[in-house]
């Protein structure tokens, strides 16, 4: 079993997501991490599925994605192939706030992008690893919340969607 | 000026008419009623077919597609309406049948109100559907049932499901019909690629054990005489799957029998001896293959495959040929050698004289007193014209059926293959006959099956198709039974039914009928069930017991394949 990312280009079609996770649930493959959004073409969107599997089932898996109707075309990646990230959202009472926290941030390369009367909110990007770190320090300061969204990635190969239009 | 807008209603029954649609098989309800009331107006251009339930229409839509190589039409209303449509739709999906079907909905501002008789049909028939959508704007109407059945028909085919809101059907607007003939996300006819033939034809032209298997990829790719050409070039022996039958005739010197759990001895056994297997428009079902660690593992695999997502899915081929069979065979045929296996060929044609000796003959010819499903097909042989269309239902009849009746043409075998649903037959050999009145159709069934749409007699009756139905009637539920002796000890649970008078039924449906249980009367009874020219019904009562051999049991290998 590894760790793959398939990359979805689709029509902005209403149910294309349940028809790509319909693939999904019907072997019984849980989906690790989900993004949708629109891509760099108007109108058609990107959609980035991490998975954990065996690369027989990713094949299977990228090529019935494929099939679908309103997909324009489904690759799949290895880790190695791919640069992503990932952002998380970490929210602290204001109580928490002392100079242990600044270290905290400036070590992780954090940042602050929101102060309330109550509470901060802390944001990290990076790769799982990354963020899990800080929320691992972040828990003796007593985290409220904890956000985290699935990957968002680019392809390393010189393929672009253009080919498929 | 006169306002040009017709409802979204007529614009449904114009779009169908425009894409010169004959029949519509469906059950009219209270989500669907404008399009019925627009129907009235068009009685002249386009036929209703009232089936007796909504399973009944789908069906019906499947036989009519499979013989007449259109898309065939349904039409139900919302909720239980559609719902009964799924088995039907589920049942095209994995048999690549071409439908449209068109249900109802609850008007656009009810959607998710729970509303009566709404349904989420979209999302119950969105596994079992090539394409669906739901449409709340007249305006959208016409480019559905346009994007749908060139979805339907071109590629792989499927079933494809438009959901239209009441809203919508009695909306006012124009009626401006584009066929659809691209869609930039689709491509259901891949590029060809020379490569690919290069590599197979060299293959195939090393080989000493050549061995051709073929589905009902060249049925639907309308590659029969390509396929022939190919293999009177190539001498290669040929085996069929249970939908790709009769796309040779089984008179070509080529032709070896049939592949599969109740195929024949040979054609499954030297799967695992040949050295190139050659695989066209198929998919290696589990019921051909067996156990996938053991099938034709020796063997070079050529895979000619029109949708992509079947190459090195159940088997890793040495060489994909990607493409429309119809092209691609063709291609092939010019770059391979003429050849002949002689000595291979003649190693299925001794296994065929086993499983004469062994099964064909007691099927056929038998001495003990109980009457055979395989003597009724013997005798149905005798009489049945060359392009006879023979439609089955699901178990023991439906594989002695197939394994005994002599096809001698293409699009005569008309069964439910991959999704095994009984109650298939009847209505599917309703719809095989409307297409063509003047053409035999055989409906073999099973008295299991027939009670699961025997309502469908009604729909018979009312367009008088001059269908022939042949119960095989053996009290029990046979295949059901057969695995429970061999693999359950004999413990026959819930298996065994008490039947009705049949014949009364059918009479009370205005058939002519007959019952035999000698084997003295039953080939003059088949003889004047063929005479007759309205729909007929003959029952036969055959030995309660039988089991159908050859079989590979589940999960067996090829060349585990049982005589008895």
């Amino acid at each position: 079993m590894k760790r793959y990312t398939i990359s979805v280009f689709t029509e902005n079609f209403i149910g294309i997501l349940s028809r790509i996770t319909l693939i999904f649930t019907r072997r019984g493959i849980n989906i690790d991490g989900f993004t949708a959004s629109e891509s760099r073409e108007e109108g058609i969107y990107r959609i980035t599925i991490e998975v954990t599997t065996t690369e027989e089932q990713i094949i299977q898996l990228s090529k019935q994605i494929d099939k679908i109707i309103d997909v324009i075309k489904a690759f799949y990646y290895m880790d190695d192939e791919m640069v992503f990230q990932e952002i998380a959202l970490y929210k602290i009472p204001i109580g928490s706030l002392d100079p242990g926290l600044e270290k905290v941030i400036r070590q992780h390369s954090a940042r602050i992008i929101s102060a309330e009367k109550d509470f901060v909110v802390i944001e990290l990007t990076g790769h799982k690893e990354d963020t899990q770190a800080l929320l691992e320090v972040l828990k003796d300061f007593n985290v409220l919340e904890f956000v985290r969204s699935g990957r968002v990635a680019v392809a390393k190969p010189m393929v672009t969607i253009d080919k498929y239009l | 000026m006169k306002d040009s807008r017709i409802r979204g209603a007529d614009i449904v029954i114009k779009a169908l008419i425009a894409e010169n649609a004959k029949f519509i098989f469906g059950y009219p309800g209270g989500a669907i009623m404008p399009i019925y009331d627009a129907l009235y107006d068009y009685e002249d251009q386009i036929q209703h077919i009232l089936t007796r339930h909504e399973q009944g229409a789908i069906h019906a839509a499947q036989g009519y597609a499979r013989v007449s190589g259109k898309v065939g039409v349904c039409m139900a209303t919302s909720g239980p309406g559609a719902t009964n449509l799924i088995t039907g739709i589920a049942d095209a999906l994995i048999d690549s049948t071409p439908l449209v079907c068109i249900t109802g909905q609850v008007p656009s501002y009810l959607l998710g109100t729970d509303a009566f008789q709404e349904t989420d049909v979209v999302g119950i028939s969105m596994p079992a559907t090539k394409w669906n959508i739901q449409v709340h704007r007249v305006e959208d109407i016409a480019p559905a049932i346009a994007k749908a059945f060139h979805i339907a028909r071109s590629g792989r085919p499927g079933p494809v499901l438009i959901d239209i809101t009441k809203d919508a059907q009695v909306a006012l607007g124009e009626f401006n019909y584009v066929p659809c003939l691209n869609i930039r996300s689709y491509k259901p006819y891949p590029k060809v690629s020379d490569k690919e033939i290069e590599d197979a034809a060299a293959l195939i032209n090393q080989a000493e054990r050549p061995y051709l298997v073929y589905g009902q990829g060249v049925i639907i790719g309308k590659a029969e005489k390509e396929l022939e050409a190919f293999l009177n070039k190539t001498g290669i022996p040929a085996a069929c799957t249970l939908l790709g039958t009769g796309a040779l005739s089984e008179e070509h010197p080529n032709y070896v029998g049939k592949l599969g759990m109740h195929g024949n001895y040979g054609p499954n056994l030297l799967t695992n001896k040949c050295d190139v297997l050659i695989a066209v428009g198929m998919r290696f079902d589990d019921r051909v293959t067996g156990d996938l660690t053991r099938y034709a593992k020796q063997a070079k695999v050529i895979h000619m495959e029109l949708d992509y997502a079947e190459i090195d899915k159940n088997v890793k081929c040495t060489v994909p040929v990607l493409g429309d069979c119809k092209v691609t065979l063709a291609k092939l045929t010019e770059q391979v050698n003429s050849a002949k296996h002689d000595a291979w060929t003649a190693k299925f044609h001794e296994l065929e004289a086993e499983e004469k000796r062994v099964v064909v003959g007691n099927d056929l010819l038998p001495t003990k007193d109980g009457l055979t499903m395989g003597e009724v097909i013997r005798h149905i042989n005798e009489f049945k014209a060359d392009d006879a269309i023979l439609v089955t239902d699901v178990g023991q009849h439906q594989m002695v059926a197939w394994r005994y009746f002599e096809y001698k043409t293409t699009r005569t075998q008309i069964t439910s293959g991959g999704l095994g649903t009984m109650g298939f037959a009847l209505p599917a050999a309703l719809g095989a006959q409307l297409h063509d009145f003047n053409r035999q159709v055989i409906c073999v069934v099973g008295d299991g099956g027939i009670q699961m749409t025997v309502q469908e007699f009604g729909t018979i009756m009312q367009t008088k198709a001059p269908v022939k139905v042949v119960l095989l009637n053996n009290n029990f539920l046979g295949m059901v039974r057969q695995w429970q002796q061999l693999f359950f000890d004999k413990r026959y649970s819930f298996t065994e039914l008490e039947n009705p008078d049949f014949q009364k039924i059918a009479e009370a449906y205005r058939f002519k009928v007959q019952k035999v249980d000698k084997r003295d009367d039953l080939r003059e009874a088949v003889a004047e069930m063929f005479i007759h020219d309205g729909p007929y019904f003959l029952e036969v009562v055959v030995e309660k017991e039988d089991n159908v051999f050859p079989m590979i049991a589940s999960g067996s290998s090829v060349e585990e394949v049982r005589l008895s």
